[in-house]
C-alpha cells in the first residue's frame, strides 16, 4: 500500500501506541480493521480494553470486522482545526454504525460533497506511514 | 423524593466582569465574585465556614478548594470540588445543601472563575489520538453531530437554530454586563460562517475570562440578611455518561431525568415555571432541554423557538441575560446569578414580571451530564 498525497501528514496525530491498541493499529497499519469480541457474551466493541463493556468478562479475542455500515449522524468541517485535513476542507466527520459491532467515528472525504444519515458506508484504511494508516469511510456507490 | 422546598437559601451573589480580564488570575476571579457576594449577602468572609469550587476549564487544578479557601483567609470545614463539568454548579448546590442538612456548614460560598481568553488555554491545547485522527477538534463538532442527529430526527431547521441564537441576543442587549449586546438578524446568522455544519459560527459561545459565586445558607439565617431570602425548591441529577458518538439515543439530555426529580422534590410542575436559565454552549442544547424537560413535546423545540415564546413578555422567558451564547462563555455559574437576580426583581429592563419560580438547567461534556434546579422567592409563605 502505497502513501498517497496529503496523507502522510497526519502521522503527527496517531495516539502513543500502548498495550491496549497495538493490535488494532498494526492490523490498521497492515489494511485490517480489527475489532474486539466477547467469548462470553459475543458482542464485538471498539476501543479496545482489558474487559468486555458489556459484561464485565476478561475473555476477549479479536475479529476482522467487515467495516460496513451505516451513517447515523455526521457533521460538515470547515475550520483547518489542524494542518493534515487542511487539503481536505471541508471534510466530513461521521458518527458510523457498524453492522457487525460498535459505533466508530471517523472522517470521511468524499469527492462529491454529499452524505446523508443512513448512507450506507464502508471502511477506507489509509497508510500515513511506513507503520501507520488512518481509519476513513466512504460511501458505498 | 425528598421534598427539599423552604429550607435552603441562596443569599448572596456576585461576579466579575465578563469577557476579557488580562492580568486577573484563576483565583482572583474567584476571590472577586465571592467578595462581590459576601458584600451583597451582608456576610464577612470569616463567617463562611464552607468554600466549593468548580475546578477552571482551562486547566485542572487538584486541590483547587483549599487554594481558594486560603485567598479568602479562611479554614473552612467543607471544601472540595465536584467534575460534572458545567453541571457542577448544581452539583456543588447539592453537595452544600446536603453538609448543611448535616449540620457540618452553615455559610457556604460556591464559585467558578477561570480567564481561558487572556490566560492559559492548555486545556485548549491542540488534541492527538483516535478523535483528532477522525478529525474531530473541540466542542463545536460533537455538539453539531448532536444537533444534526436532532434534525434528522425531528425536521428541527437552521432558521429554529437561530431563533436560539437570536433570543438569547435579544436579552442581552437589555444586559449592560453581557460580552455581546449588538443585535443580529436572521440574514446575519445565515450569512455568518460556517465552524461544524450544521453550526455557523452564531451557534457557539465564546470563551471568556470571568467568575461568579454565591453564598448559600438555612432559611433561619437567610432571614437576618441583607437580600430576600431565594429558597432552593428542587434539585435534580442525571447523566447520560458514555462518549456522545456510543450513546443508544444522541438527540436527547440527561434533563428528562434530572427535570423529574427537581420536580418532584419541589413538588412542582413545568406549569409553575415563570422563566429558565438554560446552558446555551451551543444553540441544540436549549431546544432540546425545554423538550426533554416536557415543556415541549419532543421535537417542537425548534419551532417554540421560532415562534419567540421564550423572548422576554413571551410564554417562558428563556436566558434573560443572554447566556452563554452572548452575556459570557462562562460554563454555566452565571446562569444561576442572574435567576436569583430576577427572583429578586433587580434586573430592571429585562425582568420577568412578577417571576415567582425559575428553572435553573445545566450540562457539561457533550450532553454527558445534567442537572436542574428550581428556584423561588416564595418561602413557607
Ligand atoms: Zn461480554
Amino acid at each position: 500500500m502505497q502513501i498517497k498525497e496529503n496523507f502522510n501528514a497526519f502521522e503527527d496525530l496517531v495516539p502513543p501506541i500502548t498495550e491496549l491498541n497495538k493490535s488494532y493499529r498494526e492490523n490498521l497499519a497492515g489494511g485490517r480493521l480489527v475489532l474486539q469480541a466477547c467469548m462470553l457474551c459475543n458482542k464485538n466493541q471498539y476501543p479496545f480494553e482489558s474487559f468486555c463493556y458489556e459484561c464485565g468478562s476478561t475473555d476477549l479475542t479479536e475479529v476482522s470486522s467487515t467495516g460496513e455500515g451505516s451513517v447515523y449522524s455526521f457533521v460538515k468541517v470547515h475550520q483547518p482545526y489542524h494542518p493534515a485535513f487542511k487539503p481536505f476542507i471541508p471534510y466530513f466527520v461521521s458518527t458510523v454504525q457498524l453492522d457487525d459491532g460498535p459505533r466508530m467515528l471517523a472522517a470521511m472525504f468524499e469527492s462529491d460533497d454529499i452524505l446523508e444519515i443512513g448512507d450506507r458506508v464502508a471502511a477506507r484504511i489509509e497508510k500515513i506511514s511506513e507503520t501507520e494508516a488512518m481509519l476513513l469511510f466512504e460511501k458505498i456507490r | 423524593m425528598k421534598n427539599l422546598r423552604n429550607r435552603y437559601c441562596i443569599v448572596g451573589v456576585g461576579n466579575t466582569a465578563y469577557g476579557k480580564n488580562p492580568g486577573v488570575s484563576q483565583v482572583a476571579h474567584n476571590i472577586l465574585a465571592i467578595r462581590s457576594a459576601l458584600e451583597d449577602a451582608g456576610l464577612e468572609a470569616k463567617q463562611l465556614d464552607g468554600i466549593l469550587t468548580k475546578a477552571p476549564t482551562s486547566t485542572f487544578p487538584m486541590l483547587w478548594g483549599p487554594k481558594i479557601a486560603e485567598a479568602l483567609r479562611v479554614q473552612p470545614k467543607v471544601t472540595g470540588t465536584i467534575d460534572q463539568a458545567g453541571a457542577s454548579n448544581i452539583g456543588l448546590i447539592q453537595y452544600a445543601v446536603s453538609a448543611i442538612e448535616l449540620g457540618q456548614a452553615e455559610y457556604i460560598a460556591i464559585s467558578y472563575g477561570d480567564n481561558p481568553r487572556t490566560g492559559t488555554r492548555a486545556s485548549y491545547a491542540r488534541p492527538r489520538g483516535e478523535d483528532a485522527l477522525a478529525g474531530l477538534f473541540g466542542a463545536p463538532s460533537s455538539y453539531a453531530m448532536v444537533a444534526k442527529r436532532h434534525m434528522y430526527e425531528y425536521g428541527t431547521t437552521p432558521e429554529q437554530l437561530a431563533n436560539v441564537a437570536i433570543a438569547h441576543r435579544t436579552h442581552a442587549s437589555m444586559n449592560p454586563g453581557a460580552q455581546f449586546q449588538e443585535l443580529f438578524t436572521l440574514e446575519d446568522y445565515l450569512a455568518s460562517r460556517w465552524v461544524a455544519e450544521p453550526f455557523r459560527l452564531l451557534d457557539c459561545c465564546p470563551v471568556s475570562d470571568g467568575g461568579a459565586a454565591y453564598i448559600i445558607t438555612t432559611e433561619e439565617n437567610a432571614k437576618e440578611l441583607n437580600k430576600e431570602p431565594i429558597y432552593i425548591e428542587g434539585i435534580g441529577q442525571g447523566h447520560p455518561s458514555w462518549d456522545f458518538f456510543r450513546r443508544p439515543e444522541l438527540a436527547t439530555s440527561g434533563a428528562a431525568i434530572a427535570g423529574k426529580m427537581a420536580f418532584d422534590s419541589a413538588q412542582m410542575t413545568t406549569d409553575d415555571v415563570d422563566f429558565c436559565e438554560i446552558y446555551d454552549c451551543f444553540t441544540i442544547v436549549p431546544l432540546i432541554s425545554l423538550e426533554e424537560y416536557g415543556f415541549v413535546k419532543k421535537g417542537e423545540g425548534g419551532s417554540f423557538y421560532e415562534e419567540k415564546r421564550t423572548h422576554l413578555g413571551g410564554e417562558l422567558p428563556c436566558n434573560t441575560s443572554g447566556g452563554l451564547l452572548s452575556e459570557t462563555g462562562m460554563p454555566g455559574t452565571q446562569l444561576v446569578v442572574e435567576a436569583v437576580r430576577q427572583l429578586r426583581g433587580e434586573c430592571e429592563n429585562r425582568q420577568v414580571e412578577g417571576a415567582q419560580v425559575g428553572l435553573v438547567s445545566q450540562q457539561g461534556g457533550i450532553m454527558t451530564t445534567h442537572a436542574t434546579m428550581l428556584l423561588s422567592n416564595i418561602g413557607a409563605n
